[in-house]
C-alpha cells in the first residue's frame, strides 16, 4: 500500500479528522450554528424589546417620557407611575375581574369543546363537515355587526352588566377556532389505541376518560390558552357590556389612560400594562409544560 | 401503554376543572351590576364622563361626590369612558335602550345622535340664567334641527407653544395677550427661529384635516357651502390659504420641519425641548405637558391665535347632554346647572387645560391663576371661536377620513399640487354629499 504525500501516519487525509469527516464541512457546520444562534438572539431581542420598553416606560419620570435621545434605564427612576395608575383605575379589582372572566372562559371553552370536537373528528358524517364550515364561516362576522343583537339577547335573559354574560360571549366567540383547532389533535390520536382499549375491555366512556384525554392534554392545554389570552385580551364586548365600573375588566380599565387622537399618560399606561401582562404569564408558565408533544411517538407500531 | 396513576390524576384534573367552570360561572352570574328597579329611594344617574388627565379626572370625581353629598335624593354614578371608543359604545347603549343618563362628548360628533332622537332637548330643562352665561354662538353647536342636545362647557382653542429662550436670541418680542401676530409676522418669526438643525416651526399634521378647517376661518375659508337646501364643497382662494401658507413653510422657506408632518402634538415634545423647534402651533391643552413634562429650566409662553383676515376659529366645545330615554331628565339638567356652574365649570377647565365657555367662569379662571402659565391667552381666545360650517354637515366625518385627511397629506408630503388637492377635495365633496 503506497502512501501518496497528501496522507498522513494516522491514515487520515489534510483537512480530516480521525473519524474520516473532512474539517471543512465541521466548520462550516460551526459557523452555521453560530448564525443560527446569532439569529436566533436577534429574534429573541426583537421579541423582547418591547416588553423591555414597557418596563423601562414605567419607571420614568414625565420629563425623561419625552426626550429626543430617551435612554433604556431612566436615570430618576420612579414608583409614581404604579402609583397612579392603581389609585386612578383601581387596576387590582380590574386584574381581579379579568382572572375571573378568563379563566372561566378557558375552562368552560375547554369543557364544550373537547367532547364538541371529538365527535366531530371520530364521527364522519355530512352534518359535521356541515358543522365545520359554519363553524369557520362564523369566525367572519364582524363584532361591530353582532354587538347589537348581543346586547339585546343578554339584557333579555338578564345578562347584560354581569360577568357571566361576558363569559358566555367569550366562549361563544372562542368555540369555533377551538373546535376546529381541537379536532385536529384528536385526528392524530391513532384509531389503533381506541381499538386497543376496547379489546382489553373497556367501553367508550372509559377509553375517553382513559385513552384520549391523557393524550389530548397538550391540545386541551393550548384550547385553554387560546381562550384565556383571548378573553384577556378582549376590549369591545367588554366595554360595551360592563356598565358597572366595579366590573370594568383591565383592557377597559387601562384604555382610560388614553386621551383625545391618541394622546396617552404614557407612564400610568405603561406601569398598567407591565401589571397586565404579569397574570398571563403566569398562566403560561404553569401552562407550556403541559404543551409538550410527540408523547404519541411510537406508541403505535407497524 | 399509559401509566395509570397518571390518568387516575389527569380525569380528575379534568374533573376539578369542570366542576370549577361551572361553580365559576354560577359565582360569575352572581357578580351582576343589578337593576336599579327605580322603585324607591333616590334617584340614580348614570354619567358617562371622558376626563382623563390625572386634575380633570380628580375635579369631576370631586364635583360628583359633593353633588351627592349635598342631594341624597339624587345619586350621581361617575363611569369614567374614553375618547376612542366612545361612539361605539354610546351608538350600542342608545340602540340596546341602556343608554347613561348624562354623556360627556363633543358637539362636531352629538349632531348625528341629535338626529336619531337619541338626546333631548335641553332648551327647556335649563334655566335662563345658567344659559345666559355661555354665547350665543357656542350654543349654536350643539343645536341641531332647532333643539338644544348638549351643554357646551369647554373649548380648545389654537395657540402657539414656544421656547422663550430661543425667542429672546433671535430677538423675537413675545405678543401681548390680547394681540397675536398675523400669518406674515409668524411666518417672518419662524424664518428668524430658523438655523442650522433647527426649525422655526414644527406643525405635527397627522391628522391634518380638522387642523387645516380650523384655521381656515382665519381667512375666512369655509370649504362648505349651502344653497338651496344643497351643501357641496368649494376650494377658492380663501379655502387654499392656509394649506398653501403651511406648504411654503415646509418647502420654500423650510421654517417648518418635514419631519414633524406625520406626528401628533405630543410626538413634537422631544423635539420642541431639546431646542430643535422653536414654536409649536397646537392646541391650548398642549400647556399642560409643558408644565409636566419640561425639563427643569425650560422657558415657554404661549403666544396668541394668529390672525388672517380675523382670528376666528371652530369651535368644537366638549358638551353634556341628556339621553331622550332617560326617566330622569329633570333630575339630569339640574345636575348639570350644579356641576357647570361658574366656579365648578373653572375647576374643569383648570383641570383640562381647556377654555371654558362661560363667560364668568373664564374671568374667575384667569383670576384664580393669575393670567399666568398662558391662562390669560387662553381666556382671550374664547371670543374668537365659532360654530364652523363644516360642523354642520353631516358627511363631514365621511369626506375627513376618506379623501380630505389622504389629500392633505399627500399635498403637504409635496406629492400633489395645490390645485390637485383643490379637485381631490370638491370631487370627495361630491361622493359623499350627495
Amino acid at each position: 500500500m503506497t502512501r501518496t504525500d497528501m496522507t498522513r501516519v494516522d491514515g487520515t487525509r489534510r483537512g480530516q479528522n480521525r473519524s474520516g469527516v473532512t474539517r471543512r464541512p465541521q466548520r462550516r457546520r460551526r459557523v452555521g450554528r453560530g448564525l443560527q444562534y446569532l439569529a436566533l438572539s436577534a429574534y429573541l431581542v426583537f421579541l423582547a424589546f418591547p416588553l423591555v420598553w414597557l418596563v423601562s416606560t414605567s419607571f420614568k419620570p414625565p420629563p425623561e417620557l419625552v426626550r429626543l435621545h430617551p435612554t433604556l434605564i431612566p436615570d430618576n427612576p420612579t414608583l409614581g407611575n404604579f402609583v397612579q395608575a392603581f389609585t386612578e383605575q383601581e387596576l387590582g379589582r380590574a386584574a381581579w375581574n379579568s382572572i375571573q372572566v378568563s379563566l372561566a372562559s378557558a375552562l368552560l371553552t375547554v369543557l364544550i369543546a373537547t367532547p364538541a370536537s371529538y365527535a366531530l373528528a371520530r364521527f364522519r358524517t355530512r352534518l359535521g363537515t356541515v358543522a365545520l364550515g359554519w363553524v369557520l364561516l362564523s369566525q367572519l362576522f364582524p363584532f361591530v355587526l353582532l354587538i347589537i343583537p348581543i346586547f339585546l339577547v343578554l339584557r333579555q335573559a338578564g345578562l347584560a352588566n354581569t360577568h357571566a354574560g361576558l363569559v358566555l360571549i367569550y366562549v361563544v366567540w372562542a368555540l369555533p377556532f377551538a373546535l376546529w383547532m381541537l379536532q385536529g389533535f384528536v385526528r392524530n390520536i391513532p384509531r389503533e389505541l381506541e381499538e386497543a382499549a376496547s379489546v382489553d375491555g373497556a367501553n367508550r366512556l372509559q377509553t375517553l376518560r382513559r385513552v384520549i384525554f391523557p393524550l389530548l392534554t397538550p391540545g386541551l392545554v393550548a384550547t385553554a390558552l387560546f381562550a384565556f389570552i383571548s378573553a384577556w385580551n378582549e376590549f369591545f364586548f367588554a366595554l360595551v357590556l360592563i356598565k358597572t365600573p366595579e366590573l370594568a375588566t383591565l383592557p377597559v380599565a387601562l384604555a382610560r389612560f388614553v386621551g383625545i387622537e391618541g394622546t396617552a399618560r404614557l407612564g400610568p399606561l405603561a406601569a398598567g400594562s407591565l401589571l397586565a401582562t404579569i397574570p398571563s404569564l403566569v398562566f403560561f408558565a404553569v401552562m407550556q409544560r403541559r404543551l409538550a408533544s410527540g408523547s404519541l411517538a411510537g406508541a403505535v407500531k407497524g | 401503554m399509559l401509566d395509570r396513576v397518571n390518568r387516575r390524576r389527569v380525569t380528575r384534573r379534568l374533573a376539578a376543572a369542570a366542576l370549577a367552570g361551572v361553580v365559576g360561572l354560577g359565582a360569575l352570574a352572581a357578580c351582576g351590576g343589578g337593576s336599579d328597579d327605580g322603585s324607591s329611594g333616590p334617584v340614580k344617574l348614570r354619567f358617562l364622563s371622558l376626563a382623563w388627565q390625572k386634575e380633570s379626572l380628580q375635579a369631576n370625581k370631586d364635583l360628583v361626590a359633593k353633588w351627592n353629598a349635598e342631594h341624597p335624593d339624587i345619586q350621581v354614578e361617575y363611569v369614567q369612558g374614553d375618547w376612542n371608543s366612545v361612539h361605539d359604545q354610546l351608538l350600542t347603549a342608545f340602540e340596546g335602550g341602556d343608554a347613561p343618563d348624562i354623556v360627556h362628548y363633543e358637539a362636531a360628533s352629538i349632531g348625528e345622535f341629535s338626529k336619531q332622537g337619541y338626546l333631548a332637548d335641553l332648551s327647556g330643562l335649563l334655566s335662563d340664567d345658567f344659559k345666559g352665561q355661555i354665547d350665543k354662538g357656542i350654543w349654536d353647536t350643539a343645536t341641531f334641527d332647532g333643539k338644544v342636545t348638549g351643554v357646551p362647557f369647554l373649548l380648545e382653542s389654537q395657540v402657539v407653544i414656544a421656547n422663550k429662550k430661543l425667542l429672546d436670541a433671535a430677538g423675537v418680542a413675545v405678543p401681548p395677550a390680547d394681540g397675536g401676530w398675523t400669518w406674515d409676522e409668524f411666518q417672518a418669526n419662524a424664518q428668524k427661529l430658523t438655523g442650522p438643525g433647527k426649525y422655526g416651526v414644527a406643525w405635527a399634521l397627522k391628522s391634518p384635516t380638522n387642523r387645516v378647517l380650523n384655521l381656515a376661518l382665519n381667512f375666512d375659508g369655509k370649504y362648505f357651502y349651502t344653497d338651496g337646501g344643497r351643501t357641496e364643497v368649494r376650494i377658492g382662494d380663501a379655502e387654499k390659504e392656509v394649506p398653501k401658507r403651511i406648504h411654503d413653510m415646509l418647502y420654500g422657506s423650510k421654517t417648518a420641519s418635514p419631519e414633524a408632518l406625520g406626528m401628533s402634538g405630543a410626538d413634537t415634545l422631544p423635539g420642541f425641548f431639546a431646542g430643535k423647534y422653536a414654536m409649536l402651533p397646537g392646541s391650548v391643552s398642549l400647556r399642560q405637558q409643558m408644565v409636566e413634562q419640561a425639563p427643569a429650566g425650560f422657558e415657554w409662553v404661549t403666544i396668541p391665535p394668529v390672525k388672517g383676515v380675523s382670528a376666528n376659529q371652530a369651535a368644537n366645545p366638549q358638551t353634556l347632554s341628556v339621553a331622550a330615554e332617560s326617566e330622569h331628565q329633570k333630575q339630569a339638567a339640574q345636575f348639570l346647572e350644579y356641576f357647570l356652574n361658574p366656579a365648578n365649570m373653572a375647576a374643569l377647565a383648570k383641570g383640562d387645560w381647556l377654555v371654558p365657555t362661560g363667560k364668568q367662569a373664564n374671568e374667575e379662571l384667569v383670576r384664580a391663576t393669575g393670567g399666568k402659565q398662558g391662562w390669560d391667552v387662553a381666556a382671550d381666545s374664547a371670543r374668537d371661536l365659532t360654530v364652523a360650517p363644516f360642523q354642520m354637515v353631516d358627511g363631514y366625518p365621511e369626506w375627513k377620513l376618506k379623501y380630505a385627511t389622504p389629500a392633505l397629506q399627500q399635498y403637504f408630503a409635496n406629492k400633489i399640487t395645490l390645485d390637485q388637492l383643490g379637485t381631490q377635495l370638491v370631487d370627495g365633496g361630491k361622493q359623499v354629499l350627495r
